[in-house]
C-alpha cells in the first residue's frame, strides 16, 4: 500500500549526507556536540555546552502502512504532526508521549524516553520500538532492530537508544509499533483521602481486567481513565461506580503535557519511580501520584534530595532531580558503580570520543 | 591436555559443588551434547549444576581466571542451537535453581530462579487468578532463564508482549563474576535500558540467576473462531484487517494445507483437510468486550473471503481447535524422519508472496514444507521435511532454510522472529547486518565480557565466518540481494 497522506502534511527532507560529514569532521578531532530536536526537553538532563547539531529538519514518513500497525519516520518528524497522520487512520502512539512544545520531534521524544499517563497500563516507548538507523560516534551510518515486531537477531540496540539522551548516537530513523485508537473512554473520580488508600484501591481494582488507561491522586480525589469498546467500558463503569463519571476530562492531556496545575512553575518537584504497591514510602510533603502509584511527584527542597534518594533506594526506587533545581542538582539517580561502568563502557563502544552530548546524563559520560 | 584440565578443574568445583553438581564423565556428558537442534551435536569439557547464586558467581570467577567458556544453559530446548557446549568449555546448567522466591500477589509479581520451567509459573499462580502470559509452545519444557536469553514469544504475545514486556527485573552475573540488578519494577528506567538489552542476549552478556515476572489477570473469558480459506493470501489479507479494524486478538495463528493434513490426522481436531489455509482467532477479556469484538471478526473473516467460520461453543471445543495447533510440530514429525524448523519474521502484507516463493523453493530443492505461521505478528514457522539418513540431506535442508531465511530479509523481515541466532543462523546474520554493525555488537559484547568467555561463538558472525559465508553465497561477483534496504 502506498503512502496516503492527505491533510497533515510532514516535510519529506533528508539530510543524512549532511548530518554524517559533520560528525565526521568533529569525530575526527573530537569535537563535543550537542544534538537537538524541537528544544522542548533541554530540561531534562544537565546542559551541555557544545557546538550544536540540529536534527528537526531531517523529516519524513519512510513507510507507513496502516494494515501492519508500523510506522518508520526520521527522527525529525514533529511529534504533533505524527500524531494526526496516525488519527486519520484510526491509530496511535501507545506510550501517549509528552510534546512539552509544538516542535517536539520524534527523535527527541525516543531519546528522551519520557511517557505519559498510559505508562502504567499498556507500556512505554521502549515497549513499542521496533528498529532505529544511527549515526554513530565514528560518523557511520548503522541499522539495528527492523520493522517487525518480532525480531530476535542482534543484541536489541533499538530499545537501548530509548532514554540515552542522545548519548550513544543520533537517532536518524526509528521504527514503532503503533495501536489502533480506542472506541471509547471515559474518567471515573472517587474520594480517596490518603495516598495509602488510592495505592490500595488501584492496585486492588488492577487485579481484574478492567481497561483502566491511567491513574492520578491529587488532594484527596483518584481519577481512574478508561479505554476500550463502548460495551466493556459500560460494564466496567458499572461495576468501578465511582462518585462521577466524566466524559472528555482534560486532566490526562494536562498531566501528560505537565500543564496540570500541580506542576505550577516555581516548584521543585523530584519524580519518584517506585514499585506500584510501595506504600511504606509515602511522604507527607504535597505529592501527586500517577502509574497507578509508581510514579510520585513529590514537592522537595534541593537540600533534602540526597536524604529523599537513600530513603527511595531502599524501596527499590530512584529519584529524578525534575523541575526547580539549580545546576549544582544532580539530575538522574546515580546508578551502582557496576552498572556505571558497563555505562562507561557502552557509551565508548559507540561513541569513542565521546563527542556526543557528554555529561548530559551523569558527569564524566 | 583436556583430561588434566577436567579433572583438576573438577577438582575446584567439588570444593564447594556437590558431588554430583558436577559432572564429568563421558556417559553422562552425553546428554548435554545438544539441545533442541540436534544436528549440532559437541560434548562439553563438564558440566556443573550450581544451586544458589554464590556459586554461580564462584564457578564464573574461576572459569574467568582461566579463561575457559561458559555455556549456560536452562532446559535445553534452544532450536538454534544457543545452548551448544564448547568443546574447551563447561555448561552452567541451572535447572537446579528452580525455586520460586517469592509471590507478591499485591504487585502481581513473582521472584523465580532461572531454571524454573514456563508453564510452573503460570501454575503456581492460577489459584490466584493470575498468569504468566509468554507462552512458548516449548512452555512445558523451557526454563525462565532461557525464555530470557532468548527473549521467547508464544501464541498470545501479539497482545501481551514477548518476554521483554513482561519481565520486570533480572538479575545477572557478568563475566567477572559481579551480580547486576537491572530492575524496572518501577516503570521508569533511568541511565541506559541494560534490561532490554540483556533479554534477547542469548547467555553473551551474563549468566541470568533471578528473575521478576510481571503476572497478569486471567481474563474473565476467552472465544475462538475457526475460519477456513481457500486461498493462503486471502487469509493472511483477513489478519491485517482484523487488526486494522482496531481488534488485537489474543493471539492469531494460520496453518497451511500440508500443516493442517498433518496435525488433522495426528489429533482430530476437525480441520478441513482439503482448505488451502485455516486461521485460529482467540479474542479475550471481559464477557462485555468479547462478545462485541466476536461478531465483527466473524464479519471481517467473511468479508475477506473465509469460506467457513466456526465458534467454539464452548471451552472443550476452544481447546480442540487449539489442540491442532499447538501439535503442529509433533504432528508434522510423524509425515516424516526429521524436520527442520525455519523462524523467519515478515511484514504481514509480504505473506503471499513470501509463500508462494517457499512453495517454489520446496520444489526447487525437492523438500517438502508445512507452514505454521504467528499471523499477527509475522513470524513464519517453515517446517522442512527431510531424512537425516539421507546422505547430504541436512545439508540440502539447511541450504534451503537459509534461502527461505534470506527471503524474508528481501521483505524487510529477519532472520530470527524468536528462536534466536544460535550457532544455527550465524550466516545468514552476514545478510542482515553489515561489517560495522556486527561489529557494533561485538563491541557491546565487550562492554559486558572483555575475554570473550560468555558463550562464545554464537548469535554474533566473526568477520572471517562471514567472509566464508559470503563468498559461499556469491554469484557472479555480487552479494545475495544487493537490493536490500537492511534497516
Ligand atoms: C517444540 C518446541 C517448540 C518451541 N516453541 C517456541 C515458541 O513458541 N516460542 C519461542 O520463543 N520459542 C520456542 N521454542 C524454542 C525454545 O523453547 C525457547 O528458545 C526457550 O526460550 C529456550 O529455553 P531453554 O530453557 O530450553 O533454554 P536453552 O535451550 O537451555 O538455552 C537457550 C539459550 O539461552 C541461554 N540461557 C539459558 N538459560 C540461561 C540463563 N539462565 N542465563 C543466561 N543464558 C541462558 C543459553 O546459553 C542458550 O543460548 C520451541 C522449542 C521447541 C523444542
Amino acid at each position: 500500500m502506498a503512502i496516503q497522506i492527505q491533510e497533515v502534511s510532514i516535510p519529506q527532507v533528508n539530510l543524512e549526507e549532511d548530518l554524517q560529514s559533520q560528525i565526521e569532521a568533529v569525530s575526527a578531532n573530537g569535537t563535543p556536540v550537542k544534538i537537538t530536536g524541537g528544544n522542548t526537553k533541554s530540561f531534562y538532563g544537565h546542559v551541555v555546552n557544545a557546538l550544536e547539531i540540529n536534527v528537526s529538519g531531517h523529516s519524513g514518513i519512510i513507510d507507513y502502512d496502516p494494515a501492519e500497525l508500523v510506522i518508520t519516520l526520521r527522527a525529525g518528524c514533529k511529534l504533533k504532526d505524527v500524531e494526526l497522520l496516525l488519527a486519520e487512520k484510526g491509530q496511535m502512539l501507545g506510550f501517549e508521549p509528552p510534546c512539552f512544545g509544538e516542535e517536539a520531534t520524534i527523535g527527541g521524544i525516543v531519546a528522551s524516553g519520557l511517557t505519559g499517563p498510559r505508562r502504567a497500563f499498556s507500556g512505554a516507548i521502549r515497549d513499542f520500538i521496533l528498529g532505529v538507523k544511527l549515526l554513530n560516534g565514528r560518523g557511520e551510518i548503522v541499522n539495528f532492530g527492523g520493522r517487525v515486531i518480532k525480531n530476535v537477531a542482534g543484541f536489541d540496540v533499538s530499545r537501548l537508544m530509548v532514554g540515552a539522551l542522545g548519548t550513544l548516537g543520533i537517532l536518524l530513523e526509528v521504527s514503532i509499533r503503533v495501536i489502533p485508537k480506542f472506541e471509547a473512554e471515559t474518567t471515573l473520580s472517587f474520594e480517596h483521602a490518603d495516598a495509602q488508600t488510592h495505592i490500595d484501591w488501584i492496585n486492588q481494582k488492577r487485579r481484574f481486567p478492567y481497561p483502566i488507561s491511567a491513574s492520578v491522586w491529587y488532594q484527596g480525589r483518584t481519577k481512574i481513565r478508561l479505554s476500550g469498546s463502548q460495551q466493556g467500558l459500560y460494564s466496567a463503569c458499572e461495576d468501578l461506580g465511582g462518585d462521577n463519571k466524566i466524559d472528555n476530562d482534560d486532566t490526562w492531556s494536562k498531566l501528560k503535557e505537565q500543564t496540570h496545575p500541580f506542576f505550577g512553575p516555581v516548584k521543585s518537584l523530584a519524580r519518584v519511580s517506585v514499585p506500584s504497591v510501595e506504600v511504606n514510602f509515602l511522604p507527607a510533603e504535597p505529592q501527586l501520584i500517577e502509574w497507578g502509584g509508581a510514579q510520585r511527584w513529590i514537592e522537595t527542597p534541593q537540600e533534602n534530595l540526597g536524604q529523599l534518594r537513600q530513603q527511595v533506594e531502599s524501596h527499590r526506587g530512584t529519584v529524578c532531580a525534575y523541575q526547580g533545581y539549580d545546576g549544582h542538582a544532580e539530575i538522574f539517580h546515580r546508578p551502582t558503580d557496576g552498572i556505571l561502568a558497563l555505562h562507561r563502557n557502552l557509551k565508548s563502544s559507540f561513541d569513542p570520543a565521546g563527542i556526543f552530548n557528554p555529561g548530559r546524563m551523569y558527569a564524566g559520560l | 591436555m583436556i583430561t588434566s584440565t577436567r579433572q583438576q578443574l573438577a577438582g575446584l568445583f567439588r570444593t564447594f559443588l556437590e558431588y554430583e553438581s558436577v559432572v564429568d564423565q563421558s556417559t553422562s556428558l552425553a546428554a548435554y551434547e545438544c539441545d533442541g537442534l540436534s544436528a549440532y551435536r559437541q560434548t562439553p569439557l563438564m558440566v556443573v549444576l550450581p544451586k544458589t547464586i554464590e556459586e554461580v558467581q564462584k564457578i564464573v570467577i574461576i572459569c574467568a581466571d582461566r579463561n575457559i567458556p561458559i555455556v549456560s544453559r536452562g532446559a535445553g530446548t534452544s532450536l538454534s542451537g544457543g545452548a551448544l557446549p564448547h568443546a574447551e568449555g563447561i555448561v552452567l546448567s541451572l535447572s537446579k535453581m528452580n525455586r520460586i522466591l517469592n509471590i507478591d500477589d499485591n504487585a502481581q509479581s513473582i521472584t523465580v530462579e532461572p531454571g524454573i520451567r514456563n508453564l510452573a509459573v503460570s501454575e503456581a499462580v492460577k489459584h490466584l487468578g493470575l498468569y504468566y502470559a509468554p507462552d512458548p509452545s516449548s512452555q512445558i519444557a523451557c526454563s525462565i532463564g532461557g525464555n530470557v536469553a532468548e527473549n521467547a514469544g508464544g501464541v498470545h504475545c501479539l497482545k501481551y508482549g514477548l518476554t521483554l514486556h513482561n519481565v520486570l527485573s533480572v538479575t545477572i552475573v557478568t563475566a567477572s563474576g559481579e551480580l547486576l540488578v537491572l530492575d524496572q519494577q518501577s516503570l521508569q528506567s533511568q541511565g541506559y535500558d541494560l534490561l532490554a538489552l540483556v533479554i534477547g542476549s542469548e547467555g553473551m552478556l551474563g549468566i541470568v540467576v533471578e528473575v521478576i515476572l510481571k503476572l497478569l489477570p486471567i481474563p474473565q473469558c476467552a472465544r475462538v473462531i475457526l475460519a477456513v480459506f481457500d486461498d493462503v493470501e486471502k487469509a493472511g489479507n483477513s489478519v491485517a484487517s482484523i487488526i486494522s479494524g482496531g481488534i488485537i486478538p489474543a493471539g492469531i495463528e494460520m496453518m497451511d494445507n500440508p500443516a493442517i493434513r498433518a496435525a488433522e490426522s495426528f489429533v482430530n481436531a476437525g480441520y478441513p483437510i482439503d482448505s488451502a489455509a485455516i486461521l485460529i482467532c482467540e479474542l479475550d477479556g471481559t464477557e462485555a468486550e468479547v462478545e462485541s469484538q466476536i461478531s465483527k471478526v466473524d464479519r471481517i473473516l467473511k468479508d475477506s473471503g473465509a469460506i467457513d467460520t466456526r465458534l467454539a461453543k464452548d471451552d472443550a471445543e476452544r481447546h480442540l481447535f487449539w489442540s491442532g495447533r499447538k501439535a503442529a510440530f509433533p504432528a508434522v514429525g510423524r509425515l516424516s524422519p526429521d524436520y527442520y524448523c525455519i523462524d523467519g519474521t515478515i511484514p504481514r502484507k509480504a505473506l503471499g508472496a513470501v509463500l508462494t516463493e517457499i512453495n517454489r523453493l520446496s520444489e526447487e530443492y525437492e523438500l517438502r514444507i508445512a507452514n505454521v505461521f504467528h499471523a499477527g505478528d509475522g513470524n513464519l514457522h517453515p517446517l522442512i521435511l527431510y531424512d537425516a539418513n539421507d546422505e547430504g540431506a541436512f545439508a540440502k535442508t539447511e541450504a534451503l532454510g537459509s534461502r527461505i531465511l534470506q527471503l524474508c530479509i528481501h521483505h524487510g523481515g529477519t532472520i530470527t522472529g524468536e528462536h534466536g541466532v544460535g550457532v544455527e543462523k550465524l550466516g545468514e546474520m552476514c545478510v542482515q547486518f553489515s561489517d560495522i554493525e556486527r561489529h557494533q555488537f561485538h563491541a557491546i559484547r565487550s562492554a559486558f565480557d572483555p575475554t570473550n568467555i560468555m558463550n562464545p561463538g554464537k548469535a554474533i558472525p566473526t568477520l572471517a565466518r562471514c567472509a566464508e559465508f559470503n563468498a559461499m553465497h556469491v554469484h557472479n561477483g555480487e552479494l545475495p540481494h544487493p537490493e536490500l534496504d537492511r534497516f
